[in-house]
């Protein structure tokens, strides 16, 4: 007798969309270790032959937090001291955040290949993504520290609620990677569109100014979903905790984001292999 | 036991990127029957229609048809890439595919390094993949080269690593797609052992092939395809 797993059997008339979408998850998940490797191997072959590597990235960054820090301390009337933790935290959280936003509408159009030779949980591509980004990202994280120390900025025990920030972030990237990837694959004119989104994103929200600039506007802050995550890392850092609202308004997002994507991939997984 | 069985399943390939109105128009009219609009209005290319069989454990199938008849993309379907748009179909056992057996292979890698990610691909542990590195490096006869980016391989040379890493398992069910040409006279006459073994362990082999000689030798029955419909199915004898 064959193992039941070893049973796979589809029916046009009753297709389990959502029972086929979470057997997807799952085993894209359990194969963590394959998307892992799979990062590890795009950024080995991305920097393939440079000396620095993925460091310039983070080399980049820190010219960038030098120059615009002196010069937004300036415009905006900030100390120094005040004003670089912030841009140090928000701006990595951003790169983070918006390359993986465009990295995101290829995830199933550059796995092309692989997803009509082979059958793979498309949970796989996003993990691939997800971890991808987050490898480069992690390259910056001790640009934080270097800023910290050069400041003398001490985080309190409430630092660690950045972890949460860090699994919300997490939680919104598989949703984006799989949301963004199948539309991207349908429709191809949303690429453009998406990285219009980011560009403007990157000035409306709060990364080189400061909350607090908008005065009593500031409550507006929560109707813009980058501000929200921002500050579920920012805040514990830098500012005790974060606003409450900012926390609500992340979990809502992110149950949105879950919903949506779940409800879109339950429905057109089994079309996927069609559209890339 | 191993089987496969295929009601009234059906396929179609949606052409989405194509834009211009006018070629809707034309290719529609122009249409011979297998290019033509869903219920929704949309071209599709009708891949598979209709399609009935069952094939039962110990049974060797070859697929047999023209070019664009629908081999492929029935061997894609089998192995679960494709979901049938109508219809129904149940597979029972592993499958091993040899569809294309480069898929997935890093350019940039070593070959053994190739090896190990094709280990992750199948999702085998440690042990396993120690059997695998050893095995497939042995059977690809690639030596040296063995650490050396499989971009500066040959193409004999890739061929040989793909073969050996992907005739490495024994599936229940086989479906192989007519690739295995290069390597050179030493290594296709190693190449033909592995793969009659591969063949003869399996429950269920599905070929698709132009060969002539390949169904007479280790297939008994034919299926035959033309523009997505089976238009032949017998059994015949294993000589």
């Amino acid at each position: 007798m064959p193992r039941p797993e070893h049973i796979t059997s589809v029916d046009a008339a009753k297709p389990r969309h959502t029972e086929r979408a979470l057997a997807d998850l799952r085993d894209g998940l359990s194969q963590w270790r394959l998307a892992f490797a799979l990062a590890r191997l795009d950024l080995r072959n991305r920097y393939r032959g440079s000396v620095l590597g993925p460091l310039w990235m983070s080399l980049s960054t820190l010219i960038m937090l030098i120059g615009l820090g002196l010069l937004y301390a300036t415009l905006f009337k900030l100390e120094l001291a005040n004003y670089l933790p912030h841009l140090a935290v928000s701006l990595i959280i951003w790169q983070w955040i918006s390359t993986f936003i465009s990295e995101a509408c290829g995830t199933l159009t550059s796995a092309e290949g692989v997803i009509r030779q082979m059958r793979l949980p498309y949970t796989l591509h996003t993990l691939r993504i997800a971890f991808r980004n987050s490898l480069v990202a992690a390259h910056s994280l001790p640009i934080i520290l270097l800023v910290f120390l050069v400041f003398g900025r001490v985080p309190g025990p409430e630092a660690f609620l950045a972890v949460f920030g860090f699994l919300l972030i997490g939680i919104n990237m598989l949703a984006g990677g799989l949301l963004l990837g199948m539309i991207c694959a349908r429709f191809r004119d949303i690429p453009p569109i998406v990285a219009n989104i980011v560009q403007l994103a990157f000035f409306v929200s709060p990364i080189l100014w400061k909350p607090e600039l908008l005065g009593d506007a500031a409550v507006w802050m929560a109707f813009n979903p980058f501000y929200a995550f921002l500050e579920t890392v920012r805040g514990p850092l830098l500012e005790g905790g974060g606003p409450l609202l900012a926390w609500v308004a992340a979990v809502l997002y992110t149950v949105f984001h879950v919903v949506l994507a779940g409800l879109l991939f339950a429905r057109f997984r089994s079309r996927i292999a069609f559209w890339v | 036991m191993a089987r496969i069985c295929a009601e009234d399943m059906r396929i179609e390939f949606p052409l989405y990127h194509f834009g211009a109105r006018s070629m809707k128009k034309r290719l529609l009219s122009a249409a011979s029957g297998r290019v033509k609009a869903d219920a929704q209005n949309r071209v599709v290319i009708s891949a598979l229609s209709d399609l009935n069989f069952t094939i039962e454990s110990g049974e060797r199938v070859a697929l047999v048809g023209h070019n664009g008849a629908g081999k492929t993309t029935l061997l894609r379907t089998l192995a679960g890439i494709y979901e049938p748009l109508g219809g129904r179909l149940t597979v029972e056992g592993e499958i091993g595919s040899l569809i294309d057996p480069a898929a997935g292979m890093d350019p940039l890698s070593t070959g053994r390094e190739n090896i190990r990610l094709r280990a992750l691909y199948r999702g085998l542990n440690t042990e396993q993949t120690a059997e695998l590195e050893a095995e497939a490096g042995v059977f690809s006869g690639l030596g040296e080269f063995l650490d050396v980016p499989i971009h500066g391989y040959s193409a004999g040379m890739s061929i040989r690593l793909a073969f050996a890493m992907a005739t490495a398992v024994q599936p229940k069910i086989l479906l192989m797609d007519e690739w295995f040409s290069a390597g050179d006279a030493d290594f296709m006459a190693k190449a033909e052992v592995r793969l009659e073994q591969l063949v003869k362990a399996s429950e269920i082999l599905v070929i698709a092939t132009h060969d002539m000689g390949v169904v007479k030798r280790w297939c008994n029955r034919v299926i035959r395809l033309e523009a997505g419909r089976i238009v032949g199915d017998e059994v015949t004898r294993l000589s």
